[in-house]
């Protein structure tokens, strides 16, 4: 030994507490990585799932609309007085003063303007469309009293879906005595009712940015303005049958909880809306309106059918137009292309157009289809044009996919018993590539029936009540009607804004398990 | 005419067909022995039909239109149609007249061109379509002539179909040419109105131009600092959501997960990708920013109702699944012979990731969260639907701030006044957002092709 310094090794600590607690942190921050990662995943599902209960929420009460059955007296001398029988004529006549007159029978009480004014506009304006359809298609049945369905407005639609106000009903203690039967009267009660709302005050007088206290007394609705411990005063919303005593038990202290100043619906409102549901003229049914009527300024009458024609028919032109363009795209790169600089321009073209922000294809169809070649605006050809570009390398891509997922020697085979190269490619390979194209169109469908920025550009967010026709009327689209709907301020259009959503996501569904019902069902390993 | 054009196209299509199938079938079955099957003769004397028919559809039609027009304008008053734009309006009235709408308000000798408008027409629509009948009969008699039994027909035929094919595929460069000048003209007419100094380094943005010189703010100002800040600060927002998140995932997918797992998660984040972002936007707009706005109150912030917190963690959130598929296919193409060295070393799996695969794959990982904020930056209906309007100066996420797409949707949508400074504006932003996001783009798929060789 020379070397007086030998190096000794440091020997390994393994079993040291010391050790042992680092292989300890080693361990823990093994798991917390792991753990991050779980995280992220569970965060993405969570932020999912919240999306989706919150849309659902929102949109359910779209679905369903309320509406008042009455009982119409078709009048000759209002729809029909020279008993014509003639539809022209009888789609002239009032309907709406029809059924207005039919809600009015109903409180015959209410007789001053304003009160009826209020009454009317609980009616949809659009309330006796129904009724003059009917009419129209039977004209034996002027001069009857039918029992028809009316639509009524967007405020009376939103009470009963309980966005105004809970009414809460209590059984009155001791009895309780009226002064009239109508007007402003008084109502002695023999026990204090009110105490927990009075609390130390001996007297209260009642704002409309308190909760409402009526009391429920003979067949009629008092609104309390003043509550003693014993003696109130009120204003008669719903008239009384008599100005009898009423025994302990057969009168209620009612409670609109939300005071009026926060709701849209006043206390006279509220009590015509609860008794006509006591008199089983409030019907709720499906939304089926939803579904068959276009756009509108009225909330309880609009409807998707204008946005979703329209969008069948921009999917339509852009399916025809991108998928021979696209296969044949593919087919040429895949197939036909000599290794030149051309064909390197081509591929990285499309994979940067893939790229390139959605909205940059509308300044696209801005400038050159609207602009360059004179397309009409908010039409479905022009949108179908611009969706198909957008989508045209997602077709040439996975169509590459799908014809280079064939394998060669099926090529091979068809060329060495004499097949052209051409007939080898659409004779052989192209049909068992076909899985594969339409799964990769579907999908690029898919994409294209969500998309929205680049058809603002075009033009078609105007508004279009009418249903299209055709390529070239004006249109609107699913997408862009939820967007439309979305800046509304009225809780309905909210509503309608996620029912939307709704149909649009329930499409987007179907659409992508068909695709994935395509591939596993003719997905061929070879 | 159109239609009648191309019902006689489709009619000389089908006889054509029909007759060089025949003719090859009867000369099969006769016994003679021919180059092409029947079918190509069939299609070769289709294609002698549809070329000049098309040929003169496409050069005829337009040509015939102009003259039509410029007989209609000649019978117009010089001193009524001096300049382009009178000329258009009158030809625009002209053509509303023949269409059967009658204007109230057209002079007479804008009812005098409507008339020879509709005359012309006639001759011309006829003179196409007898033109048309004819070049087809043409083309169908010399096709037939030159269909032999030895003819290559398949040859001509399939020579025609490759260029059909190569025709398809340079449309995605028709495109991107389309996109490239229709914002680079409209860009270079703003230059002229507005210097490029002032766009690029303008602090002030507010496109509205008034319609009097006289009146406040009539020049507008096209200052793009604001909008890069506003987009700038909600693409930050969004890739602190979406960059840890979305690196976390795909490292749980790629090394961790269990099939069964992965099964099971991938179709989450799909879900994701496949929600369109008008949905997200609304979301945004009505859950998001009202939450916000409620928990900042709570603490005592102001918040904007647009706040570009709310428009970034929703834009966040949505680009997840770009950054995770991505990262998830770099960091699986990282080879295995690294990780078992490593896991041979002693480390955990952690520690593997950590200073082993990541290193390896940080330069895929890059262009993925490139290739990210290329699609935050460019996303459009979250912003329109969450983000403000105003071009506020500011970084504080409280605030509402606007973005390049919010402004071009907000100038384009609507009545526009052609040729303003304001609709070219709007151009010029898609110009900088297009050539900003391509860049993004070029350089990500770059990295990743470098980085594919790096491994393969």
């Amino acid at each position: 030994m020379t070397n007086a310094a030998v190096r000794t090794l440091p020997s390994l600590d393994l079993v040291s507490d010391r050790a042992q607690a680092r292989v300890r942190a080693r361990y823990r921050a093994e798991t917390r990585f792991k753990f991050y990662g779980l995280f992220a995943i569970g965060l993405t599902g969570l932020f999912i799932l919240v999306v989706l209960t919150d849309i659902v929420r929102k949109g359910l009460p779209a679905f369903t609309q309320h509406q008042f059955v009455l009982s119409v007296r078709l009048d000759p001398a209002e729809i029909d007085p020279n008993n014509t029988k003639d539809p022209a004529a009888i789609r002239q006549g009032d309907f709406q003063a029809l059924v207005r007159n039919a809600l009015r029978s109903i409180f015959p009480d209410v007789k001053d303007r304003i009160g009826r004014r209020q009454l009317d506009n609980l009616l949809s304006s659009g309330a006796a469309d129904r009724l003059r359809a009917d009419v129209v298609a039977d004209p034996g049945l002027i001069g009857q009293t039918v029992k028809v369905p009316v639509l009524i407005s967007e405020r009376a639609d939103l009470y009963y879906k309980n966005f105004s106000t809970r009414v809460l009903r209590q059984a009155g203690a001791g009895t309780a005595t009226p002064s009239g039967t109508s007007g402003e009267i008084e109502i002695a009660l023999s026990s204090d009712n009110f105490a927990a709302v009075r609390r130390t005050r001996a007297e209260l007088t009642l704002t409309e940015n308190d909760p409402s206290r009526l009391i429920a007394i003979n067949g009629g609705l008092v609104k309390l303005t003043q509550i003693g411990d014993t003696k109130t005063a009120g204003t008669v919303l719903l008239p009384l049958q008599s100005d009898a005593t009423a025994a302990p038990g057969a009168w209620q202290v009612v409670t609109f909880q939300t005071p009026a100043a926060n709701r849209r619906v006043n206390d006279r409102e509220v009590a015509w809306f609860e008794r006509l549901r006591e008199l089983g003229h409030v019907e709720s049914k499906f939304n089926w309106a939803f579904f068959t009527s276009g756009d509108s300024r009225e909330p309880e009458l609009a409807g998707i059918r204008g946005a979703l024609v329209g969008s069948a028919i921009t999917l339509f032109v852009t399916l025809i137009i991108c998928l021979p363009l696209g296969v044949a795209a593919a087919i040429y790169l895949e197939e036909f292309a000599p290794k030149n600089r051309l064909t390197e321009i081509i591929e990285v073209n499309i994979n940067n157009l893939a790229a390139v922000p959605s909205i940059v294809f509308g300044l696209l169809g801005l400038a050159v289809f609207l602009n360059f070649m004179g397309l009409p605006r908010s039409a479905p050809l022009v949108g179908g044009l611009v969706l198909a570009l957008l989508v045209l390398p997602t077709i040439i891509i996975a169509s590459r996919a799908a014809l280079k997922a064939v394998p060669p020697s099926i090529k091979e085979a068809a060329l060495g018993v004499g097949a052209s190269h051409q007939q080898a490619i659409f004779h052989h390979v192209l049909p068992l590539a076909m899985p594969g194209i339409m799964t990769g169109t579907i999908i690029g469908m898919a994409h294209a029936l969500g998309e929205t920025a680049p058809l603002l550009l075009i033009g078609m967010v105007a508004f279009i009540v009418e249903v299209p026709t055709g390529i070239s009327d004006a249109a609107t689209v699913l997408p862009v009607q939820i967007y439309l709907w979305s800046d509304l301020p009225e809780i309905s259009f909210q509503a309608k804004t996620a029912a939307a959503i709704m149909v649009l996501l329930l499409f987007l569904f179907v659409m992508n398990g068909a695709a994935i019902a395509v591939r596993k069902m003719f997905e061929r390993r070879w | 005419m159109t239609l009648a054009y191309l019902g006689i196209l489709a009619l000389l299509i089908a006889i054509g067909f029909a007759f060089g199938r025949a003719r090859a079938k009867a000369a099969g079955a006769a016994g003679r022995s021919l180059h092409s099957r029947p079918v190509y003769h069939g299609l070769f004397a289709v294609l002698a039909i549809l070329l000049p028919m098309l040929a003169l559809f496409v050069i005829g039609l337009p040509v015939a239109n102009r003259i039509v027009e410029a007989q209609a304008v000649a019978q117009l008053d010089p001193a009524t149609a001096t300049n382009e734009l009178q000329r258009g309006a009158a030809l625009r009235e002209i053509r509303s007249i023949v269409s059967g709408r009658p204007s109230a308000t057209a002079t007479a000798d804008v009812r005098r061109a409507a008339e020879v408008y509709a005359s012309v027409r006639g001759y011309a629509d006829m003179l196409i379509v007898g033109a048309g009948l004819v070049l087809g009969l043409l083309g169908l008699a010399l096709g037939m002539r030159a269909l032999t039994d030895q003819f290559r027909a398949r040859n001509h035929v399939e020579r025609a179909v490759k260029y059909v094919l190569f025709a398809c595929a340079t449309v995605a460069v028709l495109t991107t040419v389309g996109i490239v000048f229709s914002v680079l003209f409209e860009t270079v007419r703003f230059f002229d109105r507005v210097s490029p100094i002032d766009f690029l380094f303008g602090t002030q943005w507010s496109p509205q131009t008034a319609i009097r010189a006289d009146q406040v703010g009539s020049s507008g100002a096209f200052g793009i600092v604001p909008l890069v800040v506003g987009t700038l600060l909600i693409t930050t927002i969004a890739m602190l959501v979406a960059g840890p998140i979305g690196l976390f995932a795909a490292i749980y997918m790629a090394e961790y997960a269990t099939p069964r797992f992965r099964n099971f998660a991938k179709p989450i984040l799909e879900v994701l990708a496949g929600i369109p972002t008008v949905v997200l936007g609304f979301f945004a707009a009505l859950t998001v920013a009202p939450a916000i706005r409620g928990a900042g109150e709570a603490l005592g912030l102001s918040v904007a109702s647009e706040s570009a917190l709310a428009a970034g963690l929703v834009m966040g959130m949505m680009i997840i699944p770009f950054v995770s598929s991505l990262s998830d296919d770099v960091i699986n193409a990282v080879p295995q012979s690294l990780r078992d060295g490593s896991y041979a070393m002693g480390a955990t799996r952690s520690e593997t990731v950590k200073k082993v695969v990541l290193p390896a794959a940080f330069s895929g990982i890059v262009s993925a969260f490139m290739l990210a904020i290329s699609r935050a930056v460019g996303e459009t209906m979250i912003v329109v639907m969450a983000a403000g309007l105003a071009g506020n100066l500011t970084f504080n996420p409280l605030e509402a701030v606007t973005t390049f797409t919010v402004q071009i949707k907000t100038i384009l949508v609507g009545d526009q006044e052609f040729e303003s400074a304001k609709t070219l504006a709007a151009f010029a932003l898609g110009f900088v957002l297009f050539f900003f996001t391509l860049t993004l783009n070029v350089i990500a798929l770059q990295i990743v092709k470098r980085y594919r060789e790096q491994y393969d």
